[in-house]
């Protein structure tokens, strides 16, 4: 009678405890998907930015056609892109596009000081920011489910349902990581 | 060292003999471990003199020795269960009221886009909802964040540290303060305070009780000639602690508040990854003399920097480090620089 039940005690106690790596696992995995669809957001939000700040630098400086035709042609591009790295060199390109124009109003000294300029080249940057903390975050937490699936014993939980090693945003081009050029 | 010598005799020293492939993720590790054991060491405190006390006021009030054990029992149960419950108790409610008690002004983004966006960009760094931003009308320079959790946080900066930073340095700041928010800071502060004011209270609490059971002329029963002697142990061990229990709780609560500290600015730069800002803002900090006018004892803890250190500079306060709620500015900037080797 007593071994019975201390057999069923400790499978319960086993049983619970998978449970909770189960539950522990599949949290971190959502968080960490999450996080690649808040790039996403942020990435987005750059797009929408954009078109009015090529309208307000047309309206002081209209000559610099060539410029401003760079930034529209890279964000196209960037929207268009596909896969991780195809987007993370669109991405890349059009921020490259982006300090070309605001270099730009170091000529001309009206449209630096104008109100919405200065206001959009503060949300241009704080995108980029945002851009850059996302993708850290993603890596944070895909690096913490990379962990946690790797550890004993939660790989052995890991193995029998299907819990994959995720991959980290990565520029993997060496040409990626320098100050991004813009060619067409 | 410059001289060769390999004994470390400063503090300076000390933090500089730091390994240079250092990263924050140790310094996390590390600060983590220490304040865990401080707070267990605390709550050990709590049930100790909780036990203590109920022993020795068992004895006093005439009980025997075999009344020991489970008055001791008793008394170190109750001791942590009060302990828990009054913390608990205590996490609502007291952001707010530090938030009027400083004069904090809520802004919107409209007010400071650049405030905004950076206190938004590291949210996101942190993987927290962004916590309200408060505006603090005051020459004085300094930052603080309050808010039991992340999902009710609140981080303010001063008007005239607003003005003075530049963009990589607030967002240091800012760093630091979120930091603090996702780490629980603030409710371990406020635990930890409640943690102190139980053990005064029953310290307190016993020394009036002994003192009056006296007057009145207590009696004492007292059971045989073995059981007197232990009682008496018991009830000396008893008083011991309840002279250095107030003052080792306040100890603890201190060093755990330092700990904290030093990884709110590890774990600044964990969201940055860029050390230079809060050294930068740091610098610019400690350079400053004009006190802060919402802050007093005890708010001073949550704040970037000690807002009543000057106030303290000339009274000879400095001679302690134990004494003080944040590290000296130069061991933060020297830990920081260590990073980025």
């Amino acid at each position: 009678m007593i071994p019975t039940i201390v057999v069923l005690a400790v499978i319960g106690v086993l049983f619970l405890w998978a449970i909770g790596i189960y539950n522990k696992l599949t949290r971190k995995r959502i968080t960490a998907n999450g996080a690649w669809s808040d790039i996403d957001v942020q990435l987005k939000r750059r797009y929408n930015l954009i078109p009015n700040l090529v309208e307000t630098v047309k309206g002081y400086a209209k000559h610099e056609q060539e410029t401003l035709e760079n930034v529209i042609k890279a964000r196209q591009t960037a929207i268009d892109a596909s896969g991780v790295q195809g987007q993370a060199t669109a991405e890349n390109m059009l921020t490259g596009a982006l300090r070309q124009l605001f270099a730009l109003s170091e000529s001309y000294p009206d449209l630096k000081a104008n109100q919405n300029f200065m206001q959009l080249q503060e949300e241009l940057t704080s995108t980029e920011n945002k851009i850059g903390f996302s993708r850290q975050h993603y890596n944070k937490t895909t690096a913490q489910y990379n962990e946690a699936i790797a550890v004993f014993p939660n790989n052995v939980l890991a193995g029998m349902f299907n819990f994959n090693v995720m991959d980290f945003f990565e520029l993997d081009d060496e040409a990626q990581r320098e100050a991004p050029k813009v060619s067409f | 060292m410059a001289n060769g010598s390999s004994v470390i005799h400063t503090e300076r020293e000390r933090v500089r003999a730091l390994p240079p492939n250092v990263t924050f993720l140790d310094l996390i590790r590390r600060n983590k471990r220490k304040s865990v054991m401080l707070m267990i060491g605390m709550g050990l405190l709590a049930v100790a003199l909780g036990a203590g006390l109920a022993v020795a006021l068992t004895a006093w009030g005439g009980g025997g020795s075999e009344a020991l054990l489970p008055s001791l029992l008793l008394g170190g149960a109750v001791a942590a269960v009060v302990a828990v419950v009054a913390s608990y108790w205590s996490l609502h409610g007291g952001s707010s009221a530090v938030l009027r008690m400083s004069g904090a002004t809520p802004i919107e983004k409209k007010d400071d886009p650049q405030l905004f966006n950076v206190v938004e960009e590291l949210a996101i760094a942190a993987g927290i909802p962004m916590p309200r931003v408060f505006l603090i009308h005051d020459e004085a320079i300094n930052a603080f964040a309050t808010g039991r959790d992340p999902e009710h946080a609140a981080v303010a900066i001063t008007t005239g540290l607003r003005a003075r930073l530049t963009r990589d340095e607030l967002a240091g700041v800012m760093a630091h303060e979120l930091s603090h928010i996702r780490n629980y800071d603030i409710r371990f502060a406020m635990l930890m305070a409640t943690m102190v004011g139980l053990i005064v209270f029953a310290c307190d609490a016993f020394w009036r009780m002994l003192f009056y059971s006296r007057l009145s002329g207590g009696s004492r029963r007292g059971g045989g000639g073995k059981g007197n002697a232990a009682m008496l142990i018991v009830v000396v061990v008893a008083v011991i602690l309840a002279i250095i229990a107030p003052m080792l709780a306040m100890l603890i609560r201190l060093a755990v508040s330092r700990q904290r500290e030093y990884l709110a600015d590890a774990g600044a730069v964990e969201l940055t990854r860029y050390p230079q800002g809060l050294i930068g803002a740091l610098e610019k900090l400690g350079a400053s003399k004009t006190p802060l006018k919402g802050a007093n004892r005890a708010t001073a803890h949550m704040f970037i920097v000690n807002p009543l250190r000057n106030a303290m500079r000339g009274k000879g306060h400095e001679a302690s480090s134990a004494f003080r709620t944040h590290p000296p500015l130069h061991d933060r900037i020297d830990r920081l620089r260590a990073l980025m080797e």
